[in-house]
């Protein structure tokens, strides 16, 4: 059954959906958008290394998506310019991988398929990767769930009960990094964030919890996966663009939801 | 019965000195309010109180297991966090249906708890957060200018309750303020701080040292008159460097 690689791909897109979207809800009550952006262009970075010492994309994607991330997350708090300071980071990193890969010579590199993902060629390693990195950050963020909820609405009311805010922090750092990694086969660097942010803003029109929240964000991703892959497919259209497409569907349907129940309770 | 001792501690970040030398302690059923000028290290202070900033020097000593109820200046709620009073009451703590009910009761209204966090005014902010450091029966409770955003009337009921929190449950008090005038009446001592402690003691002297003065002399001249008594002479010490 494995062997259909649009049933493969179906698998890859949902796995990264189940991973990013509860994790995008707390990018987004947290404003972290643009550094998640510039941990996903690190990884580009990574990808141009790895591409050129021969070791496994996965690998050095993840590896320098977590240095990025590490270090942004120890650098927070200390200066007022990091918003400067991840938009220097990110785009140096995206750009010296670019370089990089340009000096690489023999075979030439589709960087594209890095950039916007290539799904249909999701193979079954792949799809180990992926499910394993969703059942890590999705293990990690349910058994922290209250504790990550409590340092993002106040690090030192969660100091106070007994967290330690940082560790709590660094489990979000790490999950970023497991996304920008696992997602780049699926939807690449460039709308990796996507995937994270567009579900959960879609998901908060129609959500009174966090919780509720974090499950609609789940379902939104996994159908605009599935939708986005289909349609891909029907109009041969590339596939990571298809599924970001849906997804700013689903946005779109949420605002005008809102704005019709806001018109409603006007009268 | 002491809850809590500071001996020695400093504090610094990176170069910067925010704490020097800080000795403090603090018994049961104590109300004690730290007044300082800004950047004197009032937050440090909490913040190395609750383990959340890593200390230079000194000892920061809690009863065991202490229950420390925290109320923090403001939230990070952002407006895409949906949640609700009583699910941000019941976040990472556990409800005691007793000691929950008196903490409903300092919010005054249940009204509030279907309310979403993101909606509430300022000063129903302020009594959400009192109300959540109160559901586990704090040993100590730490105030962190609990009254920003509200006015002089409310700031002024605000400290009756704290008050009165004291007398019904017994818990040490411990608050930072900028509202000089209003909190010195609701205290047991006060403590003037600028990186290290520059006088302490009960209101009244405090007020009247020219540490005091020196700090906040010109600034609250005005207020504080209104309240206490008018100044017709000068201090020599005001414009001593400290």
């Amino acid at each position: 059954m494995l062997d259909d690689f649009m049933i493969r791909a179906s698998l890859g897109g949902i796995g990264v959906a189940l991973a990013a979207a509860p994790l995008g809800c707390f990018i987004v009550w947290r404003r972290m958008a643009y550094f998640g952006e510039a941990t996903a262009h690190a990884a580009l970075l990574g990808i141009a290394l790895s591409l050129t010492f021969e070791f496994s994309v996965f690998l050095g994607a993840i590896l320098v998506a977590l240095i990025m991330a590490s270090l942004v997350t120890l650098y927070e708090g200390r200066s007022l310019f990091l918003d400067t300071l991840l938009g220097v980071a990110g785009h140096s990193a995206i750009a010296a991988g670019l370089v990089i890969v340009s000096f690489i010579s023999g075979i030439r590199i589709d960087l594209m398929a890095y950039l916007i993902g290539d799904i249909l060629a999701v193979s079954r390693l792949d799809l180990i990767l992926i499910w394993a990195g969703a059942g890590i950050i999705l293990s990690l963020i349910i058994w922290r769930w209250s504790a990550l909820l409590l340092v993002t609405l106040n690090e030192d009311l969660a100091a106070a009960n007994g967290f330690n805010p940082k560790k709590e922090s660094f489990i979000l750092t790490v999950s970023l990094a497991i996304v920008v990694a696992v997602g780049i086969k699926v939807v690449g660097v460039l709308l990796i964030i996507a995937m994270l942010i567009i579900p959960a803003a879609s998901a908060r029109t129609i959500s009174s919890t966090p919780e509720a929240m974090g499950i609609v964000a789940s379902l939104i991703g996994v159908s605009s996966a599935i939708l986005g892959l289909n349609a891909a497919y029907i109009f041969d259209t590339p596939t990571g663009p298809s599924i970001v497409c849906i997804a700013s569907t689903f946005f779109l349907i949420s605002i005008l939801i809102r704005a019709f129940f806001n018109s409603r309770n006007n009268f | 019965m002491t809850l809590l001792a500071v001996t020695d501690l400093s504090v610094r970040y990176g170069k910067n000195i925010a704490l020097q030398n800080m000795n403090l302690s603090l018994s049961a059923g104590e109300i004690v309010t730290i007044v300082g000028p800004n950047g004197s290290g009032k937050t440090t202070l909490f913040k190395a109180i609750i383990g959340s900033t890593p200390l230079s020097s000194g000892k920061v000593k809690l009863k065991p297991n202490i229950k420390i109820g925290y109320v923090p200046q403001q939230l990070n709620i952002d407006a895409t966090l949906p949640i609700t009073v009583e699910r941000f009451f019941k976040l990472a703590q556990k409800i005691d249906n007793n000691s929950y009910e008196k903490a409903l009761e300092i919010m005054g209204s249940k009204d509030l708890l279907n309310s979403q966090m993101s909606t509430l005014s300022g000063g129903e902010l302020q009594r959400v957060l009192l109300s959540r450091a109160l559901i586990d029966e704090p040993d100590l409770l730490l105030l962190d200018e609990a009254t920003r955003g509200l006015d002089q009337p409310g700031a002024a009921a605000f400290y009756r309750k704290i008050e009165s929190i004291r007398n019904d449950t017994g818990c040490a008090i411990l608050m930072i303020s900028h509202d000089l005038h209003v909190v010195m009446g609701a205290s047991d001592r006060v403590i003037c701080l600028n990186g290290h402690i520059c006088c302490q003691g009960a209101p009244d002297s405090v007020a009247s040292s020219p540490e005091y003065k020196a700090l906040f002399g010109s600034d609250v001249d005005g207020t504080f008159a209104l309240y206490k008594h008018n100044h017709d002479h000068s201090h020599h010490s005001e414009n001593k460097p400290l």
